[in-house]
């Protein structure tokens, strides 16, 4: 499955995001391209997933694929429930 | 036989100096919040004053996203709008302002990036989000009434 990490600029938080679901998938033995982009190169693209700050949706509407909405880009328990039940649910839609 | 030069990588303590931290700044709003942030990355030579004006006309466009997480906004713009190093700048709050995040709002630690490319501040940056994720430290970065103070516990990861 294809997952996209999004902020606003492409050289932060996005790759923070991106390091960070890739341990948690290697973690649960979960196998999935994550790529961080920032907003405006993103336009376009295609993912399953779209991990994104809060506040970020208004830009996000004409994307396809689930949008995960992350508010604190901090917490790492956070990001893990989110990002683990949407995968979870990605697969079992298959 | 010559070899690629490795890019540099700049960790947390890289980032941030004794000329880019103020504890307890009282200001009006956000874009004061922004200026005063930006002016410690222009003094201490890291970045020019049109990084300033970008990082807010990044806000103004993209929306507050950059309130990462609750009181905490990491304010950034391009390495093209006036980035001369990396550098990070922190800025507390007497009192907190909103930025207009739907959730996050108010902020009280004003974070301020300078990045020259799209990974060298990497490390730096993932040490500064292990360090917001623990909440003694963000006990100890809002009761920091001192510049000194407030440095030594971002460099104490």
């Amino acid at each position: 499955m294809k997952i996209a990490t999004l902020c606003g600029m492409g050289f932060g938080t996005s790759m923070m995001l991106k390091l960070f679901i890739d341990e948690i998938l290697k973690a649960e033995g979960i196998k999935a391209e994550v790529i961080p982009w920032d907003l405006g190169s993103f336009k376009g693209q295609n993912a399953d997933l779209i991990v994104a700050p809060t506040d970020m949706e208004q830009h996000l509407r004409s994307a396809s694929g689930k949008v995960v909405l992350i508010k604190n880009l901090v917490d790492k328990e956070e990001i893990k429930e989110k990002v683990l039940a949407a995968v979870r649910e990605f697969l079992q839609g298959k | 036989m010559s070899y690629p030069e490795m890019p540099p990588s700049y960790r947390l303590k890289d980032l941030v100096s004794s000329q880019t931290v103020r504890a307890k700044m009282t200001v009006r709003d956000w874009e004061e919040a922004t200026e005063i942030a930006g002016s410690l990355l222009i003094k201490s030579g890291v970045a020019l004053p049109e990084y300033i004006v970008a990082m807010k006309r990044v806000l103004k466009e993209m929306g507050p996203y950059a309130v990462i997480a609750p009181g905490i906004v990491l304010l950034h713009a391009r390495p093209e709008d006036g980035v001369l190093k990396p550098g990070l700048a922190l800025v507390t709050l007497s009192t907190p302002v909103n930025f207009g995040h739907t959730e996050n709002d108010p902020v009280d630690l004003v974070f301020a990036l300078a990045a020259t490319d799209k990974t060298s501040h990497l490390q730096g940056l993932q040490e500064l989000a292990q360090l917001l994720s623990d909440g003694d430290v963000l006990k100890g970065l809002r009761s920091a009434q001192t510049d000194e103070e407030l440095l030594k516990i971002v460099h104490s990861s």
